[in-house]
């Protein structure tokens, strides 16, 4: 944190200065059924895991909503959570991932905007979000989460995901600060890939998009 | 650095240039820029703080209007306004009556956006823009 501070990490800076290609819009079905039971609730709170979005603070605090913003797949790829384990080998610095990232121990949430950032997230940090998340929701909280289908293809960029409407979303792809590339598709997980991974969650409802994306509703 | 481009208040406000470094409380009762780094607290009750693109503050802000370009560390609080620039990096919680934040800005805590009758006036007048969010 002392780091950053100085300004010496990577990775938690600004990210003005990236090149960014254009956005595009989509529909999602599964944002708008989201939208449709937050507005049966009062006192919402939302955390969003995406790249920070303007247009998403703008929406939900201006509906009085409470809103808790981190971008997870940026604080992913903090170098110094690379680290050896006793042998020497490459490992990763979980421990310190999670007491860092996902911190809310006076919060609970009645959604998360997840979007499709479990393709994106280094392999030992996958189980080990979900389950954090799972405990920081309130019980029949909603968990939106988006996952490329294979037609996507592995060049798929990390994306900003920006609420324009009830179902209305701006796309825009965002660079890793300073390489000038784009975050790789790690992995591409099939429904019961997806319903193992949310078997702490009381129900997942899937929805296929046009765009090789499967968009899901998962209820805590 | 690419530094952005800032409308030049500063010759109506104090000034911490990039090479101060303070530690400890800072308070005041004037306008203030700073591009330099604090540790520790901001109190600018009534008054304006603008954080250049050099200032690191580590400090919970108490001030009516925030406008961020370099980074903080610490929660904005009960502000007016706060404002958040593409090349601002804030990690803490803000409670505004209204908040505007550039796309390229990083945020990694909280936004409580307080209802404020005053503010609703102010930010029925048309003067946001278009991520600014206004209490209504």
């Amino acid at each position: 944190m002392l780091k950053w501070f100085r300004g010496n990490s990577g990775q938690t800076t600004a990210e003005g200065g990236r090149e960014a290609r254009p956005r595009s819009k989509r529909h999602s079905t599964a944002l708008k059924e989201l939208n449709r039971n937050l507005a049966r609730e009062e006192n919402i709170s939302i955390l969003d895991l995406g790249a920070t979005s303007a247009a998403n603070i703008s929406l939900f605090t201006g509906k009085g909503m409470k809103l808790c913003t981190e971008d997870l797949i940026a604080a992913s790829g903090d170098p110094e959570l690379q680290i050896k384990d006793p042998d020497g080998n490459p490992t990763y610095d979980l421990e310190r991932f999670l007491k860092d990232n996902l911190a809310y121990e006076l919060r609970s949430f009645d959604a998360v905007l997840f979007w499709d950032i479990a393709d994106y997230l280094p392999e030992p940090l996958v189980k080990p979000v979900i389950e954090r998340i799972c405990s920081l929701m309130k019980p029949g909280g909603y968990l939106l989460a988006f996952f490329h289908t294979k037609d996507a293809g592995p060049d798929s960029p990390y994306s900003r995901y920006h609420i324009t409407g009830d179902d209305a979303l701006d796309v825009q792809p965002i660079a890793r600060k300073g390489s000038g590339g784009y975050y790789k598709l790690l992995r591409v997980f099939n429904n019961r890939h997806i319903e193992n991974l949310f078997r702490d969650f009381s129900s997942l409802k899937f929805f296929l998009a046009r765009d090789n994306m499967r968009e899901v509703l998962i209820v805590r | 650095m690419e530094t952005p481009k800032i409308v030049d208040r500063r010759s109506d406000m104090a000034s911490i240039g990039k090479s101060v470094v303070i530690k400890g409380e800072l308070s005041g009762s004037e306008d203030l820029y700073l591009d330099g780094e604090v540790e520790g607290s901001i109190v600018l009750n009534g008054n304006s703080l603008t954080v250049g693109p050099n200032g690191r503050v580590r400090a919970h802000i108490k001030a009516r209007e925030v406008v961020v370009h370099g980074k903080v560390d610490g929660n904005i609080l009960n502000a007016e306004r706060v404002e958040l620039r593409r090349s601002a990096a804030v990690l803490g919680d803000i409670t505004s009556q209204r908040i505007m934040i550039e796309d390229g800005a990083y945020l990694k805590g909280s936004v409580d956006v307080q209802r404020d009758a005053k503010s609703a006036s102010a930010g029925a007048s048309g003067n946001s823009s278009q991520t600014s969010t206004a209490a209504k």
